[in-house]
């Protein structure tokens, strides 16, 4: 059944002007098959409220832009379909466990260190061929099949109660990232990268609730990840 | 006023490579961003990256020169050959070296990195991480910038995310710095610096139905436009021949590099009918399949009059998952549709501009300390109409020279310059935003933004006239005319939407009209550029570069001679 309109129940904050963040219900007067939260923002903020925030850039789901909560779930503004949330109300909130910087806008800095903290650059052995590729067999490249495919979007980060508790922690799209770098065959440096995650607030921290798995809107298992890198810990006797 | 020794204005591909380089010359680097590095539009790009590895079992004879000759051959003869032998020079270094930063290419049997066949290539050449090649680079870059900043104690590298840059600021033609807002806050800010690098990738979005991100306004182009640096060739866009019915998110040539069809309403392979692409079918080169799908659907082999379909059945459901993974997914959410079961429902779309900034094969421009690298500049090297794989190399490959080139210049001029030029640039900014704030007119940007849309799309599209043309030009006088009316609602300084889109589509405007009068004057077809009324290439009234200026009445056209090489210009015939 296609409806003729639809309502979006908004969190609205500007810390210049409110002292708390309150809800805004606006009217779409039509929706359309294709119709993306993220389309049904741009008609918000272009033909009714024009001080409405929120990021974007692609528009396809790759560049991690427009995380946000949305009926229930950290999901991708553009990649969710309005009439599959099979709801009249469709209600957006910011990400979490992060200060908002307006509306839909938070500060990802605490996100951005928690991924430079884990040394997310390759760090190859001595000796890098001169003229050419460091060899890696179709299989060994496998290993790093989908861990690669992190859009740094953080609605895992948003999602774990653990983040949600100590400022510290460093959440689950860390160690992921982390297990992207200890499952190339290139990376050279797996104590370093061990000692890192086997922290105070590294991997042990993890309650194994699942919610980042749930969350990740490129179907990536950070939780799986942790459990490798606690098993890696225990083998390594870091 | 902030300093830095060079800064670079866009995180994509072409921006990061170019900080690294500053950076490993010692150079203190600023990246300033109207996004954050991750999220530029570089992210986006699926299909891959081409050098002449001759990585696949039937690509043992590729070489340079035969990357620069299909190059050349695919410009359409436009490109300057100089610049190109360049950039396929470079190619199997920059990647080799984006391989030995972590990027996860995929792998043949031997180990080496894979690489695809694309279409007007001789050899296979193109390299390729399964479907998201840009995210990966993208990624593999930003990481190799977070290992410089760590490694420098001094804190040489920093990223200045979510700043707008409205203003390049010139000197007694020398550049100076820039001036930029900070989104976050509202803060409009001088930034000198030694040197100015642009990497601020292409304007897409001035049309409607684009492949490109959202952010691709043109801003980037027009900001040094209106500082006196010329647009280059800006009539040649390319219309990707597949993009997803609706939305236009790109459905990559890779999908037919790895045997996908292209199908009309009867379920005929209808490429064979058109003598340009009987020879090469689906892998023939962007521009002439795009019209021949648009032949197609005008002749009544469309669907709706406006698709026709991309069957990847035959592959199968592994290889498709394996491959195009991207692909699958964005058929799944944005059309309902399993490309290993249903057909995809395809048309051309805008995917790239060819032309931009108007630099040499160093990357300079007429202004001194300035530079411009990636989608934004127009060395050239895709001439009339790039070859699929060839503008990522071209990031990576120009912002590395761009990077050395503005090294040298920072090291031999420390000496700081311009601060009453800056501080003049930084007041005019301030009076435009506080102007634009207080109108009491009431044009709104975003009705602006669809009729220009709409006039590119409907007159500005694949097969063009004297007559669409002329209307275009009108339209987009009437659209500037508006936009000098146009009211800014919301007026608070925090992240204010509003006020940025007003300001970028000042830019498209201006960039807009530079494409359309370009096409307006060039009266041949070449490339992606096909005039109904010239269809045939005119190599003695037309072999030249277009030099687009900006004045207060509107844009000015001059021409400059192709740097013609080892390649006499022959039919481009395939
Ligand atoms: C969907 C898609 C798929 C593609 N696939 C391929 C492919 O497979 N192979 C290939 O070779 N090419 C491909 N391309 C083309 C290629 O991706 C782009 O040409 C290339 O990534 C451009 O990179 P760039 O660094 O020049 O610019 P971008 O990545 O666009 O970066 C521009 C940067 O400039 C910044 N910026 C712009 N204006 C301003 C301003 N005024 N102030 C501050 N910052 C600013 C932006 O924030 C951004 O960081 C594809 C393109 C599209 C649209
Ligand atoms: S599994 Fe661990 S990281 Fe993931 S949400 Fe739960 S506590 Fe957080
Ligand atoms: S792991 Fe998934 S949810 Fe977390 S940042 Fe990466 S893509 Fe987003
Ligand atoms: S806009 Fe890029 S992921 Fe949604």
């Amino acid at each position: 059944m296609i409806k003729d309109k639809v309502f979006f129940n908004i969190l609205r904050f500007n810390p210049d002007n409110d002292k708390k963040p309150y809800f805004q219900k606006f009217e779409i007067p039509f929706i359309r098959k294709d119709l993306t939260v993220l389309e049904g923002l741009y008609y918000i903020q272009q033909r009714l409220d024009n001080s409405l925030a929120f990021r974007s850039s692609c528009r396809a789901a790759i560049c991690g832009s427009c995380a946000m909560h949305i009926n229930g779930k950290y999901r991708l503004a553009c990649n969710t379909l309005v009439l599959k949330l099979k709801s009249d109300i469709v209600t957006v909130r910011p990400l979490s466990h992060m200060a908002i910087l307006k509306d839909l806008v938070v500060d990802m800095k605490p996100f951005w260190e928690n991924y430079e903290h884990i040394k997310p650059y390759l760090i190859p052995g001595k000796s890098l061929p001169t003229n050419g590729e460091q060899i890696q067999s179709p299989e060994e490249r496998t290993k790093i099949d989908v861990v690669i495919d992190c859009i740094l979007c953080a609605c895992c980060h948003s999602s774990c109660p653990v983040t949600a508790l100590h400022e510290k922690y460093f959440g689950p799209m860390a160690f992921i990232n982390m297990s992207r770098f200890l499952s190339d065959t290139r990376d050279n440096a797996k104590e370093e990268r061990l000692a890192i995650v086997n922290d105070e607030y590294g991997v042990w921290r993890c309650h194994t609730v699942f919610n980042c798995q749930e969350a990740c809107p490129k179907d990536l298992n950070p939780s799986g990840s942790i459990a490798n890198l606690k098993m890696e810990i225990v083998k390594n006797k870091i | 006023m902030i300093y830095h020794d060079a800064i670079v204005v866009g995180g994509g591909l072409a921006g990061l490579r170019a900080a690294i380089e500053l950076n490993r010359h010692n150079v203190k680097v600023a990246i300033i961003s109207k996004v954050h590095p991750i999220r530029s539009h570089s992210i986006a790009a699926q299909g891959g990256i081409n050098a002449p590895l001759g990585n696949h079992p039937r690509g043992g004879y590729d070489n340079w020169e035969k990357h620069a000759f299909d190059t050349v051959k695919g410009s359409d003869y436009l490109a300057d050959q100089d610049a190109v032998i360049r950039m396929t020079k470079d190619a199997a270094e920059r990647i080799y070296e984006m391989e030995h930063w972590g990027c996860p290419f995929n792998r043949n049997a031997e180990g080496k990195i894979a690489q695809r066949p694309f279409g007007g290539a001789g050899f296979p050449r193109t390299c390729y991480v399964a479907d998201t090649t840009g995210h990966a680079l993208l990624h593999t870059l930003y990481q190799q910038t977070i290992k410089y900043k760590q490694a420098s104690e001094r804190k040489e590298m920093v990223i200045y995310e979510e700043w707008l840059v409205t203003d390049l600021v010139v000197e007694d033609g020398i550049c100076v710095g820039v001036i930029a807002l900070d989104i976050i806050s509202g803060r409009l800010e001088a930034f000198q610096a030694g040197a100015v690098i642009f990497a601020t990738g292409g304007a897409g979005r001035i049309y409607g139905n684009s492949t490109n991100a959202l952010i691709n306004t043109g801003m980037g182009m027009a900001v040094p436009y209106w500082a006196g640096v010329p647009l280059k060739d800006m009539e040649f866009i390319q219309f990707h021949p597949t993009t997803l019915v609706g939305k236009n998110i790109l459905i990559t040539e890779g999908c037919r590099g790895e045997g996908g069809f292209l199908l009309n309403n009867k379920g005929e392979r209808f490429l064979e009918k058109y003598s340009d692409s009987k020879k090469d079918m689906e892998v023939a080169p962007r521009d002439i399949i795009s019209r021949n799908i648009i032949r197609e659907i005008m002749t009544g082999g469309g669907f709706d009059n406006s698709y026709v379909h991309l069957d990847l059945r035959h592959l199968g459901e592994e290889k498709i998952i394996q491959r195009l993974p991207g692909i699958r997914d964005i058929c799944m959410e944005f059309a309902a549709v399993d490309p290993a079961k249903d057909l995809i429902p395809v048309q051309p779309g805008q995917h790239y501009t060819m032309g931009g900034i108007d630099c040499s094969t160093e990357c300079e421009t007429n202004v001194k300390r300035f530079y411009a690298a990636g989608e934004a500049a127009c060395v050239s090297v895709h001439g009339a109409n790039r070859l699929g794989g060839n503008s990522l190399l071209d990031t990576i490959v120009f912002g590395a020279i761009a990077g050395s080139n503005a090294a040298g210049h920072v090291r031999n001029s420390l000496d700081k310059k311009g601060e009453g030029a800056l501080n003049n640039a930084l007041k005019h900014a301030e009076q435009r935003i506080d102007a634009l704030c207080k109108s009491a007119s009431n044009e709104s940007h975003t009705d602006i933004k669809i009729a220009l849309n709409k006039v590119m799309d409907n007159n500005v599209g694949i097969f063009r006239n004297a007559s669409k043309l002329k209307e275009a030009v009108n339209e987009v006088k009437t659209l500037q005319e508006r936009y000098k009316r146009i009211k800014i609602n919301y007026t608070g300084k925090r992240v204010n939407l509003n006020l940025v889109w007003a300001l970028e589509l000042n830019g498209s405007l201006d960039v807009a009209e530079a494409v359309i009068a370009g096409a307006l004057a060039r009266e041949e077809s070449r490339g992606s550029h096909f005039r109904t009324d010239f269809p045939a290439r005119d190599d003695t009234g037309w072999l030249k570069h277009t030099l687009a200026y900006f004045t207060p009445e509107g844009v000015r056209l001059d021409y400059k001679p192709v740097n013609i090489g080892p390649f006499e210009p022959k039919e481009r015939k395939y």
